[in-house]
């Protein structure tokens, strides 16, 4: 039984060691690993470049996005990086404190390619650790609210709610008329994220003392969860995880729930799945925050390039082409990701996409979450601990006692690693 | 005698070799590495890693979900494997005596789950499961009871797990039981039946101490494969709902492979042996007492 973990990392392995080739036609190979969807989206794109740099062949891998964290971490402990990766933007810290990245800032100053400037502010501010720039966001990524606008109006509410007042005031209302079994909002218990949304709409940051201890007893991580415990407590929400709904979209054309906090994946899925009478009953909306339109999480994927590449160049070139406003275009419409620089929202597709326009308003409050190495696991400890808390075990308050307890625990070596650097300095 | 035990060391030589080489030699350094913090940091310069003692064991202790995947591998075992061997005895004395011409194909078929790819048939699985579309609730909701949300409740996620781990792995059992059953002469039961004994005490006098040996291996098999339980929960439910599939080597896996806290992992991986190891040395103390080895 044991013997799946074993096989996954030979063929990770034997996959790596395919990959060592050099190109028997002369030309620079470089290997590019990308994730999922976006690696059967960006293989069409590489003929172009291939054609713009005659000397540099592409030579793409395509990972699964459920083993790709493991596939990097092997890959790096095996000394068998590849030279240019997609990176989900939480994975940049803890590449960091690998030292497997190679830092970009002396690049991109001198790209005449890439603006800074001209990206989401949030998606680029998740690149920077220790004061450095370690990738260029490729897509953007972000959570906010999707709703049925006719059970909306239904409830006497012409527009989506901008702050959590009219948020509650809308989901008591909208429960007060709901059938027996049916609710406010959907926010599933196995997924942190909503969570987490609300709370960096605080002002309180949710580590402390230079990330170095929890600090999910501030005024801010208080005021967001009861928030969103309350929801639950109130019935507005029901205790459900993501695996006991058989089919969201399903349940949302059957007006099982009015609100689901969701990312830009699901315009797409939504389009797809739900009927064809329920098409235009739908819309997104930004994330409401506690005194107007709030923040949410900044999250996507960068391109970033391994410390121990031996082709930087090259593979800053495919990081330049593929940032290129007119090729993020034509990502975007092969892969419906969302361009993380703003110019290329000017462009029609986008500009008329009336699901997509939330999202680009939202991306200018996009914030990411702490960036320690660590984060990953103390987001899995609050879904943990909220489960624990939505199902009533424990109140929001031992919620909170206890997710600061557990994530100093996690920091420990983390103080430990920060000590050490401080002593030698 | 001297050039007798050199030949002998000669032939055990290369065995021994190789399970000293990939058996020991990976235990002990395993053993060595639960004593480290090596972690994420270790894995960026070796000189972050600091000899901690017994420390990994010691948090081991303190973490709750680690207590939790404790006793969902303890339910998972106690559960799974006397129905898992219950079955296979069952389905074996079918096959060997009642149904005649068509035991060949019933062997086929019973067999079969064991040579299917688990996560082929975990995906099959997960539709039958399934709370509103599933054939299991279908037949639930036929015989007058309830819809049960088999992957989505807690209390009901392991059940679900134990019953496809059962039907999965049944049939490897079963075929080393019908071999130990055909080796029972009949004359054995021909006595016992002229001695009056009807079919209850023919299984428990003659059946049941005839087949001692090869429950035992069966059992001892069994106990360690489920005490290593991962592959189910890991495709079926990824642990979930609220952790009550997390088994112990999920929790392992986890902790050295999602984190990387090799050092921590490698101490549950000790854990586990260890409770194994008492498992199947309790077992043959009872085997023995018994005088079935």
């Amino acid at each position: 039984m044991s013997s799946l973990a074993v096989r996954s990392l030979i063929a990770c392995l034997l996959v790596l060691l395919a990959g060592c080739g050099r190109g028997d036609d002369g030309r620079e190979v470089i290997r590019f690993w990308a994730m999922g969807r976006e690696g059967e989206v960006v293989a069409q794109l590489i003929p172009e470049f291939e054609r713009l740099n005659p000397g540099i062949r592409v030579q793409i891998q395509q990972i699964p996005f459920i083993s790709a964290h493991e596939k990097l971490l092997t890959a790096f402990a095996g000394d068998a990086t590849p030279d240019v990766s997609q990176l989900g933007s939480s994975w940049v810290a803890e590449m960091v404190a690998l030292g497997a990245l190679e830092p970009l800032d002396a690049r991109l100053r001198s790209s005449p390619a890439i603006d800074p400037r001209d990206y989401f502010d949030g998606p680029m501010r998740g690149n920077v650790v220790e004061g450095r720039t370690w990738g260029v966001p490729w897509y953007a990524d972000t959570r906010l609210l999707f709703y049925r606008s006719d059970l909306l109006r239904a409830a006497g509410f012409s527009a989506p709610p901008a702050n959590w007042a009219e948020w509650l005031r809308a989901m008591r209302a909208i429960k007060a008329r709901a059938a027996p079994g049916d609710y406010a909002i959907l926010l599933p218990i196995n997924e942190y994220e909503p969570l987490l949304a609300l709370a960096l709409q605080q002002r309180d940051p949710l580590l402390r003392d230079g990330d170095r201890y929890g600090n999910f007893r501030s005024p801010g991580f208080t005021r967001a969860s009861d928030f969103y415990f309350g929801l639950f407590r109130e019935g507005l929400a029901p205790p459900l995880s993501n695996t006991q709904i058989s089919n969201v979209h399903d349940e949302f054309a059957r007006g099982r729930f009015v609100f689901y906090i969701s990312g830009p994946w699901q315009i797409g899925e939504f389009q797809r799945r739900l009927p064809p009478e329920r098409q235009g009953d739908w819309m997104t909306a930004p994330l409401p925050g506690p005194n107007g339109p709030g923040a949410s999480i900044a999250g996507g994927s960068s391109l970033v390039i391994f410390a121990r590449s031996a082709h930087k160049d090259a593979a800053w070139r495919l990081i330049e082409y593929l940032s290129r406003p007119d090729v993020q275009l034509r990502f975007f419409e092969a892969s419906g990701d969302l361009p993380a620089r703003r110019s290329v929202w000017r462009a029609p597709i986008l500009a008329r996409d009336r699901y997509a326009a939330a999202f680009r308003d939202q991306l200018e409050r996009a914030v990411p979450p702490p960036a320690v190495p660590e984060w990953e696991r103390i987001g899995q400890q609050m879904r943990i601990v909220g489960e624990r808390t939505v199902a009533g075990q424990i109140t929001p308050a031992a919620f909170r006692a206890t997710l600061d307890a557990d994530t100093d625990r996690i920091l420990e070596r983390h103080r430990w690693m920060l000590a050490r650097a401080g002593a030698e300095r | 005698m001297r050039s007798r035990s050199l030949a002998g060391w000669v032939f055990a030589g290369p065995a021994l070799i190789m399970l000293g080489l990939f058996f020991f030699v990976p235990v002990l350094l395993a053993f060595a590495l639960s004593l480290t913090n090596f972690d994420l940091y270790s894995l960026a310069d070796f000189g972050n890693t600091r000899f901690v003692g017994f420390a990994n064991y010691a948090e081991l202790v303190r973490t709750p979900l680690f207590w939790n995947a404790l006793g969902n591998t303890f339910y998972f075992v106690i559960a799974g494997v006397p129905l898992s061997i219950g079955l296979s005895l069952g389905a074996a004395m079918l096959l060997n005596g009642g149904i005649g011409r068509l035991a060949g194909t019933f062997r086929t078929a019973l067999f079969a789950p064991v040579v299917t790819t688990l996560v082929a048939v975990a995906v099959i699985w997960r539709y039958l499961l399934h709370t509103r579309y599933g054939m299991i609730n279908y037949g639930l909701e036929a015989i007058g009871l309830d819809p049960v949300d088999w992957l989505g409740d807690p209390r009901s996620a392991m059940p679900a797990i134990i019953l496809f781990a059962v039907w999965k792995n049944f049939g490897y059992n079963m075929v080393i039981l019908l071999a130990g059953l055909q080796t029972i002469p009949t004359d054995l039961y021909e006595a016992a039946r002229i001695d009056g004994a009807n079919g209850w005490q023919r299984f428990v006098h003659v059946t049941l101490p005839a087949l001692g040996p090869m429950l035992l291996l069966v059992g001892v098999l069994t106990i360690a494969g489920y005490f290593q339980l991962f592959a189910e929960p890991y495709v079926m439910t990824q642990g979930g709902p609220t952790e009550s599939t997390v088994s112990v080597l999920y929790f392992m896996y986890d902790q050295g492979f999602k984190w990387w806290n090799l050092g921590f992992a490698s101490a549950v991986a000790f854990a586990l042996f260890l409770i194994m190891i008492v498992f199947t040395l309790v077992q043959y103390r009872i085997a023995r007492a018994r005088g079935m080895v």
